[in-house]
């Protein structure tokens, strides 16, 4: 959702959506057909994990390596990485969800509210992740998952073009003025907005979404409202008065333009960078817009056990003694770009200067908050950011209403 | 006894065999009343291998819906068996021979889930009611039970001592054993080996395949560390190292209360569906419950939602409407068109004509809001030469694109159905308007469209349905947007009521999933739906017995 939406990311949406709302008839009707996967024999005491395609094949070399050793089946089963949120929620409290999943940290507190997943103990291995990591993984002071990777946006610069990294968004505009190009700074927006890319240079006027703990938990109660909201508010309807910030531009777009040489900045991830072939790229932080740092999101990708596993076992030891080993989570970083999550293996992946300033950026990140109100927020966000990008919406007052929307979303 | 005589008279009676001598004559009335005795018909053997592999699947399902512990399935898979059995060998049931197939697939596929929208429609199904009350109490004890803050982890053998399981673990260069009921003592004699014990006397040491074999009872293994139970008990995830934990929640089945074990609080199962505490403070895992109308009651009754409701509404009817019209009326005239025989090519028009049909319908609507991008599209950059129009971010604008690219999408269809139609219409009575004198538009408008109308109109009906329900459409080419600016939900002005039931009920993840309210919604639409369809095929009714 907030990666630029490729086509079939969108296709998979509305087989989701169709199949939701006649999910109900697939419990009668699909109780016949599904107890071949669910009771065809071997799978019953096999460890089934639900995995997604660039996760596949890593994720069965290590199966692979559990098998033998332990002497038990393991059965990896492909999964659309969009359903795999929706059908472990709906299929764990039937008894047919898989053991393991893979996911991403920020569906914990959907997961945790509807008890359908198991803590893990990691002991020991904890200390051995970045600690953001395993922040991002615990709820209530327990761990929900066990991270491997690690991933935040960062400014993508195209050196050719620009030979420094701009210290301030103005300094960007500036470089990206005096390198000729048709856009100075390309973002992905669209007419939903993107409030995810969009998050550093929120933050850099000191509005973030939600109030932290000390402990760094999020509170559900909103930060990103008042004065500091409205300045980047402001701030946005003037970039997009300026025409340095268009909804125009989607993720295909600004991908696109970018890898042309039309601009010497994009605001991007490392699932990008794989279409940047053959550009001299660097990782530098997001330009400050506010003053203040600006802060991306991280997001943390890891495994869940479930928490109606009959083989808790050796899922808990599959994921404590086979995922967290540099082995694989190298092997997952190779198959997925994004920076290990296990602090050794993250190291030795530094050693390519494109994770290493990922990994740098994201040092100074925060996770994004998992707790069930975020799902109320984004609905709202992204769509203000767009009508006052466009300029359809005043922007203090529109950041207002949207502040106010949000408050009525999570009351009700 | 006075039926006996009149039994044993009914008996001999037909046989026409007075006095009790039936032996020779009963065979050939028994040959005359069961014709199938004779010699066998392909027929009969086709059905009964038929009705074996059916009852084969039939057994095999019921089996499996007993394995998986789904009553419902098991009782109706059962019900349908038995009805099926009986229909194709018994003799009197010749009609539902032919109806039975479609009226299981009916039940199964249209009836079942109507009634199971219906009854999520009354439950809390959604976030934080995912599953059952069990499940729930499950969920909240594993995320209640913490590991001893700054406690060690031990590593771990699993041993079996007099028939109980229990752990071995290496405290401080020490054995220690224990079982359930047996707290943990040191054990001197037991051999450790490499940090791990090995071999403990008067117990067995399982191996890891038997660990495995047994690793439900293991996982729920609690030694408690000590005599104190303060101290909390040793568990294990992988049966390889071990921990000390204490729950924080404990769960009282007589009470059906849930007890804070650190501040004391108790918390009571509430009929809403999850464990509340005096206060009012909530635990986050709950379970489904019967809510009665409270999801109808928020459907209409939330000031949120009613009046964005009402716009969308107004809007669907539209849409639906529009759609229909404005496709029919393109088919209808194209297929005039090419109906005449001075039109030269026409075949390869045709064969044009249906490419719009043949794209997947979410794959052109894609497609077509890539096309309409303000800045980028190819409508605005290359037909319009770089003219900015806002196709998809201005309300009246993006309702006209939504029914243009619906018009591009649909009239190929009603294209195909009026050229059906109209190369099907009797000659002879076109030919009799003319010798009447009519000319060619009295003629079309007074044969020709009745004729017409009388078999499009099932399709025109069914095709409003289709529109009324068009997410595809909506979803793929605006998503519901531009928003409403003055609404405080997250619906815009394209949303139509489906697209609507989808992003309140958070089924797009932008906020709480809540099936309950979908269900309902769903239920308001299929009755509207209905309703509309009943009313038009009927009057289609009357106009087919005027015509």
């Amino acid at each position: 959702m907030r990666r630029g939406i490729p086509a079939a990311a969108v296709t998979l949406g509305l087989v989701l959506a169709l199949t939701a709302c006649s999910g109900s008839g697939d419990d009668s009707t699909g109780g016949a057909t599904s107890e071949t996967t669910a009771g065809g024999g071997a799978s019953e005491d096999a460890l089934v994990i639900w995995v997604d395609e660039t996760r596949q094949a890593a994720v069965e070399s290590a199966a692979q390596a559990f098998e033998d050793e332990n002497d038990v089946a393991v059965e990896v089963v492909l999964k659309n990485f969009e359903d795999i949120r929706t059908d472990f929620l709906a299929q764990v409290p039937t008894g047919e969800g898989p053991d393991l999943t893979v996911g991403a940290h920020d569906w914990l507190g959907e997961l945790t509210t509807n008890g359908v997943v198991a803590p893990i103990e990691l002991g020991d291995t904890a200390g051995e992740f970045l600690p953001i990591a395993i922040e991002a993984f615990t709820e209530d002071g327990q761990v929900y998952g066990l991270p491997y990777a690690i991933e935040n946006v960062a400014l993508i610069r195209n050196t050719a073009l620009a030979t420094e990294a701009p210290s301030t968004w103005d300094a960007a505009v500036a470089a990206g003025q005096a390198a000729g190009t048709p856009y100075q700074v390309l973002i992905q927006t669209g007419t939903e907005g993107d409030p995810y890319t969009y998050y550093p240079l929120q933050t850099s006027f000191g509005a973030p979404v939600f109030v932290q703990n000390e402990d760094g938990t999020y509170t559900s109660e909103l930060a990103m409202g008042g004065a500091p909201g409205q300045a980047f508010a402001t701030w946005l309807q003037a970039q997009g008065q300026a025409g340095t910030l268009s909804t125009d531009i989607t993720y295909d777009i600004a991908v696109e333009a970018f890898k042309n040489g039309e601009s010497p900045f994009i605001i991007g991830g490392p699932w990008m960078i794989e279409q940047f072939e053959g550009l001299e790229l660097s990782i530098d932080p997001v330009p400050s817009a506010g003053g203040e740092p600006a802060q991306p999101f991280v997001g943390v990708q890891g495994f869940y056990v479930s928490a109606q596993s009959d083989n808790a076992l050796l899922a808990n030891d599959f994921l404590v003694n086979y995922v967290a080993t540099d082995e694989v989570q190298l092997a997952l970083y190779e198959a997925g770009n994004r920076p290990p999550a296990l602090a050794s293996a993250a190291e030795e992946a530094s050693a390519d200067p494109i994770t290493a300033g990922f990994l740098a950026v994201g040092e100074d990140a925060l996770p994004m908050p998992s707790i069930p109100e975020m799902g109320s927020v984004w609905a709202f966000w992204g769509v203000t950011e767009a009508n006052i990008l466009s300029g359809a919406a005043e922007p203090v007052a529109a950041w207002d209403k949207m502040i106010a929307d949000i408050q009525a979303a999570i009351g009700s | 006894m006075p039926t006996q005589p009149t039994l044993t008279g009914d008996a001999t009676g037909p046989t026409g065999t007075p006095g009790g001598t039936s032996g020779p004559p009963a065979s050939p009335t028994r040959d005359r009343q069961g014709p199938s005795r004779g010699p066998v018909r392909p027929g009969t053997l086709v059905k009964i291998a038929l009705m074996a592999v059916i009852n084969a699947l039939g057994v095999f399902g019921i089996l499996a819906a007993w394995r998986e512990g789904h009553m419902g399935i098991l009782a109706s898979m059962v019900v349908l068996l038995v009805v099926a059995d009986w229909v194709y060998f018994s003799r009197r049931t010749l009609p539902l021979k032919y109806v039975l197939p479609g009226l299981a697939f009916l039940l199964v596929f249209q009836v079942y889930v109507v009634g199971y929208t219906g009854w999520v429609a009354f439950t809390n199904y959604g976030d934080g009611h995912n599953s059952t009350k069990e499940q729930a109490v499950e969920a909240l004890l594993i995320q209640n039970e913490r590991r001893v803050e700054g406690s060690a982890t031990y590593p771990l053998t699993v041993v079996e001592r007099g028939g109980a399981l229990g752990f071995a673990i290496v405290d401080d260069g020490e054995a220690q054993v224990g079982t359930a009921d047996d707290p943990l003592s040191p054990e001197p004699d037991a051999t450790v080996d490499d940090d791990r014990v090995t071999e403990v006397p008067g117990a067995t040491v399982l191996s890891r395949q038997e660990v495995l074999q047994r690793q439900a009872e293991v996982t729920s293994l609690r030694v408690p560390f000590s005599d104190d139970p303060n101290d909390g008990w040793v568990r294990t995830q992988d049966a390889r190292t071990g921990f000390v934990a204490v729950p924080s929640l404990e769960w009282d089945p007589e009470a059906d209360t849930m007890t804070d074990v650190v501040t004391g609080t108790v918390y009571h199962a509430t009929s809403d569906g999850s464990f509340r505490s005096d206060d009012g403070e909530r635990l986050n895992v709950g379970w489904r419950v019967m809510v009665g109308f409270d999801n109808f009651r928020t459907a209409f009754g939330d000031e949120r939602y009613a009046q964005p409701f009402v716009k969308i509404l107004l809007w669907t009817f539209a849409f639906a409407i529009l759609s229909v019209v404005s496709t029919f009326l393109l088919g209808l005239f194209l297929a005039i068109t090419f109906n005449d025989t001075r039109v030269r090519g026409r075949r390869l028009y045709r064969t044009l004509l249906i490419f719009p049909y043949a794209i997947p319908g979410f794959l052109a609507a894609l497609l077509w809001s890539g096309m309409l991008n303000r800045s980028y599209g190819f409508v605005n950059q290359v037909l319009l030469g770089g003219a900015a129009v806002p196709w998809l971010t201005d309300p009246w604008l993006a309702k006209a694109s939504v029914l243009g690219v619906n018009l591009w999408l649909g009239f190929p269809y009603m294209f195909l159905i009026c050229t059906g139609a109209l190369q099907s219409l009797p000659g002879d009575v076109l030919e009799a308007a003319k010798v009447d004198g009519a000319g060619a538009w009295r003629t079309w408008r007074s044969v020709t469209l009745p004729l017409l109308l009388v078999a499009t109109t099932p399709l025109l009906i069914s095709s409003f349905a289709f529109n009324f329900n068009n997410f595809t459409l909506i979803y793929m080419l605006t998503r519901g947007g531009p928003r409403f600016a003055d609404a405080s939900v997250p619906l815009g002005h394209t949303d139509i009521l489906i697209s609507m039931v989808y992003s309140v009920s958070g089924l797009d993840g932008t906020a709480a999933k809540n099936y309950g309210l979908a269900s309902a919604l769903s239920i308001v639409i299929f009755v509207i739906v209905a309703t509309i369809s009943a009313i038009t095929f009927k009057r289609t009714k009357q106009f087919e017995e005027i015509s």
